[in-house]
């Protein structure tokens, strides 16, 4: 009895990790389809996934590919939008509609017993839509009232203008809702020929993962969508938005949106960095782990533990097909704006060069990836999820059973090589959302030159 | 295929009075740690506001023997973890890998027993300086996030624990003293008030193994008073709040059934069939036929001494928050008098079955299979819930959901809070007092 407090007890090591057997089909009329077996609880989740996201949007057109999604649950066929909703209800659906940079993920999650009315029912809202003009009318105002709104939340203002920042003239640089001048400048007609465009069986993927067999799973996915057709009403090869290869000098590199008053700084701070083929995706995961991907990591202990500037603070690569950024995301006490901005650039530059990673956090970020991977594929959702990523980024179904390899590979020099390699000091931008009149001087002060002024939203 | 909707478990309390439930389900190699502590800011007083809280962030700090940041070696060994707080209860939980739970149950135990020597003044004054941060992003800096804080000030006197939000009033996290950290600690923080759920790849033998070793010799301490308090609300009071936002809201609040009571189940479906999707009758009405709203919520905060049911709508530009209010008050005016139709009755049901299911997906986390397991415990004392739980639901008809509308939703019992754009108090609803939040 009694326990050895002297020391803590060493895990022991986890049994190889596997990832369920994918299976492949791709219908007559060109849609792909993906099944996984996840018995277990009797629910089951199916995703439509469509190549075009907010990407596709063109510059001045900010938006129609979000409010063509949105559109899907507004009617089909003789059901109004209350009928849709209704009918999602009775089967207790979860329904969740996703505007990505690349493609667009339609999700319905619902018992088992209820999965062939639901893939019906999707199908039907996908490929069938009314596309009314009084419902048009209607969630045209809903989102330019929620744009409104969303000028109040100093996280949305600053997301919105630091893709602007990030990406000056390039289809990714905006968010899937638009703007107030790109949504007056919609029509009904814009709806319908994106949607004729963009919602075709051979530019679709469907992921269904249950507690059924795949023959179930192919059957319901294909009673549901065999009878989805289109005509390519575009000539010629489309581009796509991870096509075009964006600006990467920054002007400028330090900005401010004013909110007099805020009681906190909102802050944005990074870079276009990477796509999400590099061949250095593992390395990049790692090098992100230590500087700010998880709690224990230098950029969060530094500004919440040690100096209680913010609740939190989070460095991420947003992956794209096509070039992403790399950022930190916090807010801070205003008050320590700038000095937090300062520390940040710091710990970017010294990961790069005067303090490569050591041993301990190499190791720490690994395990931190690796060992509690299996917890990410518990539910449907989740694994449906996976499998759409796979499509998404074209990547091989043995991509989740290489993942803990590829990871623990990973070297203290490959840390320091794609620190060097994605992150450039030289091209940060920092965002501020927050007081100007209290950070303006103090900012003038970190090296980035004086604060460029933008207006609010 | 139909599969019983259940929570299979196993329970056996520890000779110092620790509660241990066990739930097996092999799919993953993890196992889920939950543990409780049955306090929250109900147990605070006036003037020391804040504190359950902001000691939760101090359990990550470290513990006499390992002194040092508790995420550490936890992510390390590949574990998710987290904790929260709110009127009621403080919960720690943590996801690992198989292999890694003695290592969870080790530090979990060890913050139990012996957090206070590794406690220092430095580690405090940094907390309470994260925690005032975390109060300006979630509260302060966010647009309508001082509402609830008006709101339970109203529904609430002064002296009932619910008067005031779990993160606390500013003025009292500055004014906290480290040496209220200790009594706080012996009070609340020892097993006789704690209950523990493990989840996942592991049998109930193992289970009340483990917990004996690592548990088993921590000192009980005494079982702290339950706290009772009572709250009326006698008239209906307006308020009026000015805030940084674009758009006015309008918030009708209630006293309503605590959690688990009879009536609390109907108050949800109430909620659900007044707000909730497209077909509820208020999104209907207010969102997309009438078009004076850009949304509209209910739900009930179903809560331990008792329970609050909160309606809100903000309007769409240049429509009115009194117009807003006519149309609430007409719609559940019908409610009360013919009740619920047996389409949104299956529709409730449908959706609360289903539901219930998705929630037997997770082990571990907020919600998860272990979270749940206490959640019935704490506030039962009684882990066998899950499938009354849905019963309730079941059980519920649409006369006791009219009879639920007709004795809780009362128009001359409730508060009325409207927030408004700055300088503009007249876009309240007629007769707000202004109420002032910090």
């Amino acid at each position: 009895m009694g326990v050895d407090r002297s020391r803590l007890p060493s895990p022991d090591s986890d049994p190889p990790f596997h990832f369920p057997e994918i299976a492949h089909h791709t219908l007559s009329n060109g849609l792909k389809v993906r099944t996984v077996e996840h018995p277990g609880v009797p629910v089951v989740t199916i995703i439509v996934q469509v190549n075009g996201g907010l990407g596709s949007d063109s510059i001045g057109g900010e938006g129609l590919a979000s409010l063509t999604a949105d559109m899907v649950d507004e009617g089909t066929g003789s059901l109004s939008a209350i009928d849709v909703s209704d009918a999602l209800a009775r089967i207790g659906a979860e329904y969740d509609v996703e505007v990505g940079a690349d493609v667009t993920m339609f999700t319905v999650t619902t018992v088992a017993r209820f999965a062939s009315r639901g893939a019906r029912l999707l199908s039907e809202m996908l490929t069938a839509p009314s596309l009314r003009a009084d419902d048009f009318d209607r969630v045209r105002q809903l989102r330019l009232d929620r744009l409104k709104q969303l000028k109040d939340l100093p996280t949305a203002v600053a997301e919105r203008a630091f893709l602007r920042l990030l990406y000056p003239a390039h289809p990714y640089g905006h968010l899937a809702i638009g703007t107030e001048e790109s949504l007056r400048g919609f029509s009904l007609d814009d709806v319908v020929r994106f949607h004729a465009s963009t919602f075709l069986p051979w530019r679709a993927t469907v992921v269904a993962v249950g507690a059924l067999t795949h023959p179930e799973l192919l059957e319901i996915v294909e009673q549901a969508f065999d009878g989805w057709t289109g005509e390519e009403t575009v000539l010629g090869v489309r581009l796509a938005a991870s096509d075009f290869v964006p600006d990467v000098s920054p002007s400028p590199q330090l900005a401010i949106i004013p909110r007099d008053g805020a009681a906190q700084s909102e802050l944005r701070i990074g870079h276009l960095s990477a796509r999400r083929d590099t061949p250095d995706y593992a390395s990049l995961l790692v090098m992100n782990a230590i500087l700010g991907g998880q709690f224990v990591s230098r950029i969060n202990l530094k500004l919440r533990e040690e100096k209680a500037f913010t609740y939190g603070a989070r460095t991420g690569f947003d992956w794209r097909r096509g070039l992403g950024p790399f950022s930190v995301q916090t807010s801070v006490h205003t008050a320590a704006t700038a000095e937090s901005i300062a520390d940040t650039l710091q710990e970017i530059s010294a990961l790069r060069g005067d303090r490569p990673a050591t041993a301990t956090e190499l190791s720490l970020a690994q395990s931190s990836l690796t060992r509690g991977y299996p917890r990410n594929f518990e539910t449907v959702q989740q694994v449906a999820r996976s499998v759409a990523q796979l499509a998404l980024f074209d990547l091989p179904d043995a991509y989740f059973q290489e993942f803990v390899p590829k990871v623990n590979a990973v070297t203290a020099h490959e840390v320091t090589r794609v620190a060097q390699m994605y992150l450039d000091p030289s091209r940060i931008i920092a965002l501020v959302v927050g007081d100007r009149s209290a950070t303006e001087s103090s900012l003038a002060g970190i090296g980035l030159g004086e604060p460029v002024v933008l207006p609010p939203a | 295929m139909s599969t019983a909707i259940d929570l299979p478990y196993a329970k056996r309390t520890l000779g110092n009075g620790l509660d241990v439930l066990v739930h097996e389900d092999r799919r993953v190699p993890i196992v889920a740690v939950n543990l409780w502590y049955h306090v929250g800011s109900k147990n605070e007083r006036p003037g020391r506001t804040g504190f359950a809280h902001l000691f939760e962030h101090l359990m990550f700090e470290g513990s006499e023997h390992y002194n040092g940041g508790f995420f550490m070696p936890l992510q390390q060994a590949g574990a998710l973890l987290n904790g929260s707080t709110n009127t009621d209860r403080t919960n720690y939980w943590e996801v690992v890998p198989t292999g890694a739970l003695d290592l969870a149950l080790w530090m979990e135990s060890d913050r139990m027993g012996y957090l206070l020597p590794a406690l220092t003044r430095e580690r405090f004054e940094t907390q309470r300086g994260v925690v005032l941060n975390e109060r300006r992003q979630n509260y302060e800096n966010r647009p309508y996030g001082m509402a609830l804080m008006a709101l339970s000030a109203s529904l609430f006197p002064p002296e009932h624990p619910y008067n005031w939000l779990t993160i606390g009033a500013a003025e009292d996290l500055r004014a906290m003293e480290f040496e209220d950290v200790r009594t706080f600690f012996r009070t609340y923080y020892h097993p006789a008030n704690a209950s523990l759920a493990l989840a996942g790849d592991i049998d109930a033998e193992r289970a009340f193994d483990l917990a004996e070793k690592y548990f088993g010799d921590l000192p009980p301490g005494s079982k702290p008073e339950p706290v009772s308090a009572q709250a009326s609300v006698s008239r209906e009071a307006r308020f009026v709040l000015e805030d940084r936002v674009e758009l006015p809201r309008v918030y009708m609040a209630w006293h309503s059934p605590a959690m688990f009571a009879d009536g609390d189940a109907e108050a949800d479906l109430l909620a659900d069939l007044l707000a909730n999707g497209k077909t509820s009758r208020l999104y209907r009405t207010l969102v997309y036929d009438k078009r004076v709203a850009l949304d509209v919520s209910a739900y009930q905060h179903s809560r331990e001494l008792s329970s609050f049911f909160l309606l809100a709508s903000t309007a769409a530009p240049g429509q009115s928050l009194t117009d807003i209010a006519a149309v609430i008050d007409e719609c559940i005016q019908q409610l009360a008098d013919e009740g619920p139709v047996e389409d949104e009755m299956e529709r409730g049901l449908a959706q609360a079955e289903a539901h219930f299911m998705y929630r037997l997906q997770t082990v571990g986390g907020f919600g998860g299979k272990s979270d749940q397991l206490n959640a019935y415990n704490v506030f039962r004392g009684n882990p066998d819930f899950f499938a009354g739980d849905l019963d309730r639901y079941r059980r519920a008809t649409a006369e006791s959901v009219q009879r639920a509308a007709r004795q809780y939703l009362a128009f001359d019992r409730r508060v009325l809070l409207s927030i408004v754009p700055r300088g503009q108090a007249q876009l309240a609803l007629p007769g707000s007092e202004p109420v002032a939040v910090s």
